[in-house]
């Protein structure tokens, strides 16, 4: 359960984040607190938009989804729900691998590293991280004993 | 409420108002916002943006408030036809003057916009922008944050952008077009001088324009 709690609470922030990008990048908020320096650089490149839309709407939805899913999961009736699981799991793997995507562009393509995309990183990483040892501990972590054996394979 | 749902909230609300604080406008500059002092006028003998052949016979000025209807339902009825047949055929080239009236209280702060845009290569891009989409002209509310979109949708370096109207540098350019304007007689827009004479004919007819144009050409002048 408490699991499930962190990645619902570690979500809701990645939302927040992302949501900020966002409106940074739409050009509703003026400037980022805390410096943007290669922020701007990183909003203002070509790899700042995927398919024609920005990257950090793509967080917010994807956020927004996992924050929906987990708060899902906490519910009494869905708690030992191994699909739902399974599904937050799937959906922080791929969040993670676009993570990992876009810090390598920052890094090695762009050559600038904007903050609130490293924050953005890290919270999705520690959401793949809890989904994962969520998904090994059977998903009911309040009910199975810690160490059972899964069909976990990630 | 148990205390996990007590963070949640807490988390919600702490965020949210952070956006909305972080989304608040921006205070503008005296000189450019409703009710600042007007500026003093630039002498650096600016003339204008300008669109088509420098060579051209003809030469249109236009003096326009960004915030005016009339110059707003010319730029776009009016214009596209004018540039397709006057300007990119090489009989006109077109010079934009601005001429902020007093009544509408964005209209320099949409003027300085252009310019702006202007200062990274994209005063007619800021220009159409500003014209297309003229809701703002209407709601009488802050612009700001609508006029950063228009930058940051026509391809402007934000943070560019961003300096340029908080430091307010292009006030003078824009004072000094609409003192020039006064002297030329200028009381309303838009307002069109073709070769220096003042356009007597209705701007909502872009058949006059070439009409005029067309007779200016004939006559060699």
């Amino acid at each position: 359960m408490r699991r499930r709690q962190a990645i619902t609470l570690l979500a809701l922030v990645g939302c927040f984040v992302s949501l900020y990008l966002w409106l940074y990048k739409i050009g509703i908020i003026g400037s980022l607190q805390c410096g943007a320096g290669g922020c701007e650089t990183v909003q203002t490149s070509r790899w700042a938009e995927l398919l024609g839309l920005p990257v950090a709407l793509y967080g917010v939805v994807g956020y927004a989804v996992l924050f929906a899913l987990s708060l899902a999961a906490l519910q009494p009736r869905l708690v030992t729900s191994r699909r739902l699981t399974w599904t937050v799991a799937a959906l922080a793997t791929v969040g993670f691998l676009f993570t990992v995507y876009l810090t390598y562009l920052e890094l090695f393509v762009i050559n600038a590293l904007c903050r609130w995309c490293v924050v953005s990183a890290v919270i999705m990483t520690a959401i793949w991280v809890v989904a994962v040892l969520d998904l090994r501990a059977g998903g009911n972590p309040g009910a199975l004993p810690r160490g059972q054996p899964t069909q976990a394979g990630i | 409420m148990s205390r996990f749902n007590a963070v949640l909230i807490g988390v919600a609300v702490v965020g949210g108002v952070a956006i909305w604080y972080a989304a608040a406008a921006k205070p503008q500059p005296a000189a450019l916002g409703p009710g600042g002092a007007a500026p003093a006028p630039a002498a650096d003998g600016f003339a204008g943006f300008t669109l088509g052949n420098d060579s051209a016979p003809v030469e249109v000025v236009e003096y326009a408030d960004f915030e005016c209807p009339a110059c707003a339902q010319f730029a776009v009825v009016q214009m596209p036809t004018i540039r397709q047949q006057l300007i990119e055929t090489g009989k006109v080239r077109w010079r934009h003057r601005d001429f902020p009236l007093p009544s509408h209280r964005y209209a320099r702060f949409a003027s300085h916009a252009a310019h702006c845009g202007a200062e990274q290569g994209k005063f007619w891009e800021m220009h159409d922008a500003l014209f297309n989409d003229h809701s703002w002209a209407q709601t009488g509310r802050d612009p700001s944050r609508l006029f950063r979109q228009f930058a940051v949708r026509i391809g402007l370096d934000a943070r560019a952008y961003d300096a340029c109207m908080e430091s307010g540098r292009q006030a003078g350019r824009i004072e000094a077009s609409r003192l020039e304007g006064e002297r030329l007689g200028v009381s309303g827009t838009p307002t069109f001088f073709l070769n220096g004479r003042r356009f007597g004919g209705r701007s909502n007819a872009s058949d006059e324009f070439k009409r005029m144009v067309d007779s200016l050409i004939a006559a060699g002048r």
